[in-house]
């Protein structure tokens, strides 16, 4: 059974235009599937694969490169939040926000909380280091924030969406 | 002396990420003036001008375009990096949120002066809130004739914007991983030549430049070349080598400062007239101990080292690898440097893209000495161990396709020689014989 809807298959043909390979559509591809589903399951991949004209290892190979992608087995939860573990945040307190935040969301960083709803991940320079120590909640980042601050724009994230 | 900024001046001006309020403070000025001139006297300017990339490396950007085939059939391709990962560095950052058609006219007019017809941005992945401002700058500049086919009504100028954006990966940054990338592959820079110049983006010639480059084509174009080598430091006229670091530039002030912010200076200010006069000192009225003068790949100054100038050959002549991105971090004096380079080598151990075994392995390696120094369990021999690993890997010693290796090893070099006794300190006291702490 097809995984990607006619919505995703969509998104991804408008892409096309844009390059002269099929194959450079792949990123982004992955990226509309993710959104969507919170994870590339291997179906997808083969679909996308299909529709790039490519064989399924190539947009795998693509895809297990960059730690950003989630197989089926390890789906994202409704908000991802990214801590910043780099030497600016660390130097202001980053690694306690990402260890307390740990603790407090009773996960380590890469997982998902039981319930579905949050991810953890530590991240690498997040380039917002004059808001230090800081994190990110989906694509937008924050700082310089408490735990008990980041828990707060967390519930508020979660809230509006 | 006070500076009247240029790259930031629109900073703060209420909606100016709009195409209209941008034109009403002289947006797109520079982009007719450039049209009103053939792509060569483009070029020629940009290189009178002597403006030197902003990405990391330097190279002087006239020069650059002028590597590109004459004559070629095309197409040809603008890669704008926007992919800004060295820890530290945040300035591509602050043009693109608060004013997306400055960036957005450099580009354009560096398209024209390239003959470039297609420019893909590749943009970080985090920089969600970049992506949503350049869009909509684009698409302003589309409806409005600005981009699109016969840009500003001529027949003969057309160029298409696209974002791309990443997926949190620092070898994106690298302008062949960013190109492989791009593609739809793995981001595995290639070995060069060729140059991207000669074969880039899709087998064709291909201009990388980075997003505070090509903002400053823009006002390079309104002002003119005299205008820009009035700003910043002439080449030393008894080394030869020295290009000169002309030009205002972004400075990045973060770590234990009491004001960590983005200015922008003439190139050439000091590390100490930074963290002073913008980043409002040290921290907890301390004294820093080291500073990384332009990003983490760069390596440390020293507190005696702080009046180094940050321009392009400053930092060198200290031992540092560069001015970089010139992102300045600051260590304050109770920071342990262990702890700070076991950051820095895990950075690199987590970035290497793992083609090339020497980095690869080497970046593994310096990240597990680190830990177990800081497990105490470390050994006076180990420092000499991580000289030996950090000396072997990179473009300097040649054994690595990027320079991402060269990143890794310089914060080992510069910290096991400026804070040796540091480290022996460190191993003294939390050695072995301490195990049961
Ligand atoms: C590991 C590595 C990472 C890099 N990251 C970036 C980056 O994020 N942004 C950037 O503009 N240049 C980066 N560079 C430098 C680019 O390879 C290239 O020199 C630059 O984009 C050219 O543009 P410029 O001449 O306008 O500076 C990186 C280089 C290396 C070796
Ligand atoms: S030096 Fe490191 S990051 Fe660069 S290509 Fe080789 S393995 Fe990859
Ligand atoms: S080090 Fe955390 S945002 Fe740069």
């Amino acid at each position: 059974m097809a995984i990607l809807t006619e919505a995703m298959r969509e998104r991804i043909r408008a892409y096309l235009p844009r390059y002269p390979s099929k194959q450079a559509v792949v990123l982004p591809a992955l990226h509309v599937v993710q959104d969507e589903l919170r994870c590339v399951p291997l179906e997808a991949v083969r679909e996308i694969a299909e529709m790039l004209d490519l064989h399924p290892a190539q947009v795998q190979d693509t895809l297990s490169f960059y730690g950003f992608f989630r197989d089926e087995k390890h789906p994202l939860g409704r908000k991802r939040v990214w801590v910043c573990r780099s030497l600016s945040c660390m130097l202001r307190g980053g690694e306690e926000l990402l260890r307390d935040l740990s603790a407090r969301l009773g996960v380590k960083p890469g997982e998902t909380t039981p319930d579905g709803r949050i991810t953890l991940e530590f991240a690498e320079c997040l380039g917002q280091c004059e808001g230090a120590p800081c994190l990110m909640i989906d694509d937008e980042v924050h700082g310089p924030l408490t735990t008990e601050q980041a828990l707060e724009l967390l519930k508020r994230a979660e809230e509006a969406s | 002396m006070s500076f009247e900024p240029v790259l930031l001046r629109n900073r703060g001006v209420p909606d100016v990420q709009r195409l209209e309020v941008y034109q009403q403070r002289g947006g797109y000025r520079a982009l007719e003036k450039a049209l009103r001139m053939s792509p060569a006297e483009v070029v020629q300017v940009v290189k009178d001008s002597g403006l030197r990339g902003r990405g990391g490396a330097g190279f002087p950007c006239g020069v650059k375009w002028t590597f590109l085939p004459k004559d070629h059939s095309g197409p040809i391709y603008l890669c704008v990096n926007a992919d800004e990962s060295e820890p530290g560095t945040f300035n591509n950052r602050i043009l693109m949120e608060e004013d997306p058609h400055q960036v957005l006219e450099g580009i354009t007019i560096s398209a024209y002066a390239t003959r470039a017809t297609t420019a893909y941005i590749y943009l970080r992945y985090e920089y969600g809130r970049c992506y949503r401002t350049m869009q909509r700058a684009v698409d302003e500049a589309y409806a409005a004739g600005l981009l699109g086919r016969n840009i500003l009504g001529r027949s003969d100028f057309h160029l298409d914007v696209y974002l791309h954006r990443g997926a949190g990966a620092y070898i994106c940054g690298e302008e062949t991983g960013l190109i492989e990338s791009l593609e739809g592959k793995r981001a595995w820079p290639r070995i060069k030549p060729p140059f991207p110049a000669v074969e880039g983006a899709f087998r064709k010639p291909t201009i990388v430049n980075n997003v505070e480059t090509l903002a400053c084509v823009t006002h390079i174009l309104d002002r003119g070349a005299d205008w820009f080598k009035s700003i910043g430091v002439p080449p030393d006229p008894n080394n030869p080598r020295d290009l000169g670091s002309y030009g205002p530039k972004l400075y990045c002030i973060s770590g234990h400062v009491n004001n960590p912010c983005c200015v922008e200076l003439p190139l050439g200010v000091t590390a100490r007239q930074l963290i002073e006069e913008h980043g409002g000192g040290v921290w907890k009225g301390r004294k820093a101990k080291a500073v990384v003068p332009g990003g983490i790949s760069m390596g440390f100054l020293s507190e005696s080292e702080l009046d180094t100038p940050l321009d392009f050959i400053g930092p060198t002549k200290v031992g540092c690898l560069g001015l970089g991105t010139a992102a300045v971090i600051v260590i304050d004096d109770q920071t342990s440097m262990v702890d700070v380079l076991y950051n820095s080598c895990r950075f690199f151990r987590h970035e290497s893209c793992g083609q090339c075994t020497p980095c690869r392995e080497g970046t593994e390696w310096m990240t597990k000495i680190l830990a177990r120094i800081r497990r105490g369990q470390g050994e006076l021999s180990d420092l000499d161990q991580l000289l030996e690993i950090a000396n072997g890997i990179g473009i300097t010693p040649g054994t690595t396709i990027c320079g991402l290796a060269d990143g890794a090893a310089w914060p080992v070099k510069n910290a096991l020689t400026k804070f040796r006794a540091e480290f022996e300190e460190y191993i003294r006291h939390h050695g072995r014989h301490h195990d049961q702490r």
